[in-house]
């Protein structure tokens, strides 16, 4: 055992798909780019990949940091690197940006090819099975036929669920972690109401609103803030921020009084700062949308009949926006298909970000986990 | 990995290849992964407890995090060939609960339990003291036990139940017991079916 390290400066890589993509919107993307980081060495047999798919908010970045930007830290970091669970002395671990997304993979934010201009609302559609399949041409460019693990959390793990339904043939292990199979109608509504945000802001210019100089940064921000409340569970909310009061007593004022309002405020515009509105909009859609038991008639056990993958599902005790119950869902699912699966719900008070901890029985559980992979 | 017990040789004997085996408080896996290797079993287990959750998934034993106070939720009728309970039922409030859906969930339970008849715990009870014993290992005051029963006690609750015992093995210190188990044995080990 070594101590856990990090696995130090990281290079993005931008590989270009000229084949066309065929969406499920049933639009086709032309030609387009991936952006994406690797850490550790592809073995010979090229048996030893793993690919970290990111949630909402994330990106390719999952470890390490950029020589001019050592603060900037990959977003799962804490699993990540030599001695972490993740290990990147035996595993070769990819990190890849969706299409759509907003930090350097084609999205709104990018050049369309047809037209020399930014995309913007013209951007299809995307879907986590689309994300799937771009992944997929991903790995065929790095010469991987099968991962020895597809790995993700909230929306990510929804992808590791779909590459084992999509692609059962090149996914031997799936970590589906504080995920669900689809999202309920509360959760939907929670969406709903941040795109509502982004749209009426009157800066969004109907998804345009780079040809006007502005971006709709009022909206983007009131999406991530409340965003942000299903993230945190109200026992943490109460442990970190109480009924505090910036000064010490009720001024009768809109501006920031309870310390809440002031972390959800600067939360809101560090976010609105740097993600892009339409990747927002894209995003929570893709996640409503996801939902692999509607063409099986609402039966899960069909849909995930397909699947061969070893399965690891984790939820986390407090996560209110992606329960446990969902969790339950997909594991019973996969045990009425008799595939190999195990489950924990880990006692966390952090809601659904607990995913992005280093909780020590969370991490001791994915150490164990991708110990046993044999690569 | 835990040490060898005898009585996984009693259920293993009960469980045909390629069986779907169900393991209720599961441990560390040891069990399963025993009936993996010598009956290929499609094994999973139920625990409750992290510590054991981990120990399974370190012994590549499939584990599910369950309450199983609440019941098998979440698993159909009839899904496993056997559901399995070793050395736990004595830790469950929920008795009749538990062997219900034990056989809801399953065509056959396998339940073994220490045996709180048996004569040296009779003996510990007349001087005056709870018994402590191999079967019995904790004390008063830090058991996980909560129901405490004799192999009369369990065999009169099946009767009242409509649940079938289709056969009983009673064993002391790893030996089988044929006569008086309700005195001599100090583990009995059951394969229980439903009625009709």
């Amino acid at each position: 055992m070594i101590q856990p390290q990090s696995v130090g400066v990281v290079t993005p890589q931008l590989a270009r798909f000229t084949e066309p993509l065929r969406l499920r919107s049933g639009e086709t993307l032309a030609d387009y780019e991936l952006i994406y980081e690797t850490y550790g060495t592809l073995n010979a047999e090229r048996s030893n990949a793993v690919l970290v798919c990111h949630a909402l908010s994330g990106s390719h970045h999952v470890a390490g940091h950029y020589a001019d930007d050592p603060r900037e830290l990959g977003w799962w970091d804490n699993l990540v690197g030599p001695g972490k669970p993740l290990d990147t002395r035996k595993f070769f671990v990819i990190g890849v940006n969706n299409l759509g997304g907003c930090h350097g993979s084609s999205g709104p934010n990018r050049i369309n090819p047809a037209t020399g201009r930014l995309w913007g609302a013209d951007f299809p559609f995307v879907t986590v099975e689309d994300w799937v399949d771009a992944q997929a041409r991903l790995a065929d460019r790095l010469g991987i036929e099968r991962f020895a693990a597809v790995v993700g959390g909230s929306l990510g793990g929804m992808q590791a669920l779909s590459w084992t339904l999509q692609y059962p043939e090149r996914i031997a292990n799936a970590a589906v972690i504080a995920s669900a199979a689809k999202l309920s109608a509360q959760n939907i509504a929670f969406n709903e109401v941040a795109r509502q945000a982004i749209l009426s802001d009157p800066d969004f210019h109907g998804g345009h609103y780079y040809e006007h100089g502005v971006v709709p940064a009022r909206g983007l921000k009131l999406a991530r803030m409340v965003g942000h409340i299903t993230y945190l569970s109200d026992d943490s909310m109460a442990a970190k921020f109480g009924r505090n009061l910036r000064h010490g007593k009720a001024v009768y004022s809109y501006d920031v009084e309870f310390e809440v309002e002031s972390y959800l405020r600067y939360q809101g515009d560090k976010f609105a700062g740097h993600f892009d509105a339409n990747t927002y909009l894209l995003t929570t859609k893709a996640l409503d949308y996801f939902d692999p038991a509607f063409e099986h008639g609402g039966s899960l056990q069909a849909a995930l009949a397909r699947a061969s993958a070893n399965f690891l599902v984790i939820s986390f005790s407090t996560d209110w926006r992606f329960a446990p119950e969902r969790s339950h869902e997909i594991v019973y699912a996969l045990l009425h298909n008799q595939r190999n699966v195990s489950y924990a719900e880990i006692d966390c008070p952090a809601g659904h970000d607990s995913f992005l901890l280093d909780e020590p029985r969370y991490h001791a559980l994915l150490s164990a986990w991708f110990d046993r992979i044999e690569v | 990995m835990a040490g060898y017990r005898y009585d996984y040789e009693v259920i293993a004997q009960w469980i045909e290849p390629g069986e779907k085996v169900l393991d209720l408080g599961c441990g560390d896996g040891s069990l399963l992964h025993h009936l993996m290797e010598v009956r290929q079993v499609q094994g999973y287990g139920v625990e409750n407890d992290p510590d054991k959750i981990l120990a399974s998934v370190r012994n590549g034993v499939n584990v599910i995090q369950a309450n199983m106070e609440r019941g098998l939720t979440g698993l159909e009728d009839g899904f496993f060939d056997h559901v399995i309970m070793s050395l736990s039922l004595q830790a469950m409030h929920n008795t009749q609960g538990i062997l219900a859906e034990m056989l809801r969930v399953a065509r056959e339970a396998v339940v073994s339990f220490p045996n709180f008849g048996y004569w040296r715990h009779r003996q510990s009870i007349l001087n005056g003291r709870m018994p402590v014993s191999e079967s019995l290992p904790h004390q008063w005051f830090n058991t996980p036990n909560v129901r405490f029963f004799t192999i009369a006690d369990f065999e009169a609750l099946c009767e009242m139940n409509g649940i079938v015992i289709h056969e009983r093995l009673a064993f002391d210190d790893g030996k089988l017991v044929l006569e008086e188990p309700n005195f001599l044995a100090s583990v009995a080990v059951y394969r229980l079916g439903r009625s009709g």
